[in-house]
């Protein structure tokens, strides 16, 4: 199986502080990659460099096997070919839900607008949305926000799905309606690195497990051995944390 | 989901009572509001009236029938602000507009003219609009240059035009720098270019967060139009002068004082509502 992504020895510091440290990670196709650990630990940052939206200080990350962290790279073509879900949602306030969907399908893709609008109304429609395409995003429930902005990236057809804590903004109630639209998506064979701090739905999606410290993985493998039997003490001491918490 | 209201609801007695104790209230408030009003305003009426000058003022500055005299000349003056106000705030929008975008533009190829307008913008938001009337209104038509009107009213809306495209291209550009990083951060990952980016979802939140501040600069310049009179331009304020120096009453000023006044009450009010819904709406917006 061809890896879609691979990062090599990644290393990235804001300041004095470094985020991401030698860091290294495969992600075959159709496979999913769950990023765990505390915040701060350098899950989001790791995701928003894959994206080109940070600039890394050392090592290289390709895409299908091109280098996408030479300087030359033209970044709007990689970034249509990955799909970004943020915490925050950040849907276009000025824009209704379909215009939201469409408008990198016909300003990027440079589809039809009546193309861009079937497809658009046939992935709401599958997702449970297609009464809300005409409402603005401040009109939605947290929940459904957030599964228009997974939609938004779908639109694109990416290769890759970074889905940055997705569910870290919604009440208990709305996070399983957004969860089951990533196991469908896994299902459907898509693509995916995702931090959660969500370790049950992380134990149904994940074929491999990353536990993030202080800017690299500690320790990595099955959802099985790294959230049930972790060997590393401080993921042990972060799934109790987990636990206490109620979160698992 | 809310429920539907239910029909069948009729308040219960002690509703009834407090709605008539809420009634007694507003009665008692509206009673207090009434005698301050009429004392606080009295009072002033009583010692403008009984100021040892009152009469002359009411004949010179409120002399009602040389006011109606003078009506008509004053009020053409006015149309002549108003074409300037309009014309020249078309050719603002656009200029500013242009200079928003220019700053906070980071294309390379585009850094002279990113100087060139914070260069702009330092000079025409920094020197005071009278100067730059006399300086553009006494110094073009100095120059000599073929092709340029030495018209007043054109060299008037020019040096208006060159301040108040400096203010508005602030406005705008505060606008832009308000929207949150994560917009552009969104629509950078959906493949759209710094363009695009700018164009579809930047600019159009700015406009929309910018439109209350922009109708205040809009008022503002209305008023400001009244100082092309200096280059001789028989706007409101001009006309005003020129009737009240023939005769040495001053009513014409009261004239188009009033004129302005009846313009831009109106318009302030309506930038006092938009304001206030767009506090309104940007409460209801706290999710995002």
């Amino acid at each position: 199986m061809a890896n879609v992504l691979e990062l090599s020895k990644i290393r990235k510091s804001f300041g004095t502080e470094l985020v991401l440290n030698d860091l290294s990670l495969s992600v075959p196709e159709h496979t999913a990659t769950v990023l765990i650990g505390a915040s701060g630990s350098g899950k989001s940052t790791l995701l928003r460099c894959i994206n080109l939206l940070e600039s890394i200080d050392d090592g290289q990350i390709f895409l299908d096997g091109e280098e996408i962290s030479d300087p030359l790279i033209n970044v709007d073509e990689v970034r249509r070919k990955l799909g970004m879900v943020f915490q925050s949602f950040n849907l276009f306030p000025h824009k209704t839900v379909l215009e939201n969907i469409t408008l990198a399908p016909i300003k990027v893709q440079g589809k039809s607008k009546e193309e861009a609008i079937t497809a658009t109304l046939a992935l709401l429609k599958r997702f449970d949305l297609a009464d809300k395409a005409d409402q603005y995003p401040d009109r939605l429930s947290g929940g459904q926000q957030q599964r228009v902005a997974i939609i938004r990236s779908l639109a694109l057809n990416p290769r890759l799905l970074l889905l940055d804590e997705i569910t870290s903004a919604l009440d208990p109630v709305l996070v399983n309606e957004v969860l089951s639209i990533v196991r469908d998506l896994k299902s459907d064979g898509m693509t995916m690195v995702l931090a959660t701090h969500e370790m049950g739905f992380a134990t149904q999606v994940a074929d491999e497990v990353c536990f993030l410290e202080s800017g690299n993985i500690l320790e990595r493998g099955s959802a099985q051995d790294v959230l049930h039997a972790p060997k590393n003490p401080k993921t042990q001491e972060f799934l109790k944390r987990v636990h206490q918490a109620g979160r698992l | 989901m809310s429920e539907r209201i239910n029909s069948a609801w009729s308040p219960s007695s002690r509703e009834i009572q407090r709605r008539g104790e809420r009634k007694r209230i507003s009665r008692r408030q509206a009673a207090i509001a009434a005698v301050s009003t009429t004392v606080v305003l009295g009072t002033l009426l009583i010692i403008l009236v009984t100021s040892p000058g009152w009469e002359i003022v009411k004949n010179t500055f409120f002399d009602i029938d040389y006011g109606r005299e003078v009506f008509p000349t004053v009020i053409a003056g006015l149309w002549i602000n108003l074409q300037l106000t309009f014309i020249g705030g078309a050719a603002i929008g656009v200029i500013a507009l242009g200079l928003a975008l220019l700053r906070t533009t980071k294309s390379p190829a585009l850094t002279p003219f990113r100087f060139l307008a914070t260069a702009y913008v330092d000079i025409f938001r920094g020197a005071p609009l009278i100067l730059i009337i006399l300086l553009v209104g006494f110094g073009v038509p100095a120059l000599q240059l073929k092709g340029i009107s030495s018209n007043v009213i054109f060299l008037g809306t020019v040096a208006v035009v060159l301040t108040y495209s400096a203010y508005v291209a602030e406005v705008i550009r505060s606008g832009i720098l308000s929207i949150h990083p994560s917009q552009r951060a969104a629509a950078r990952s959906l493949g759209l270019t710094s363009g695009q980016t700018m164009r579809y979802v930047v600019l159009p939140q700015a406009i929309r967060r910018v439109v209350p501040p922009l109708l205040n600069d809009f008022v503002s310049l209305l008023k400001d139009t009244g100082l092309v009179s200096i280059l001789g331009v028989t706007d409101a304020v001009r006309a005003a002068q020129i009737n009240a120096s023939r005769t040495f009453n001053y009513t014409p000023y009261v004239v188009a004082a009033v004129l302005f006044l009846l313009i831009t009450i109106p318009m302030t009010r309506y930038t006092d509502r938009a304001i206030r819904q767009r506090t309104n709406a940007q409460s209801s917006e706290g999710a995002i």
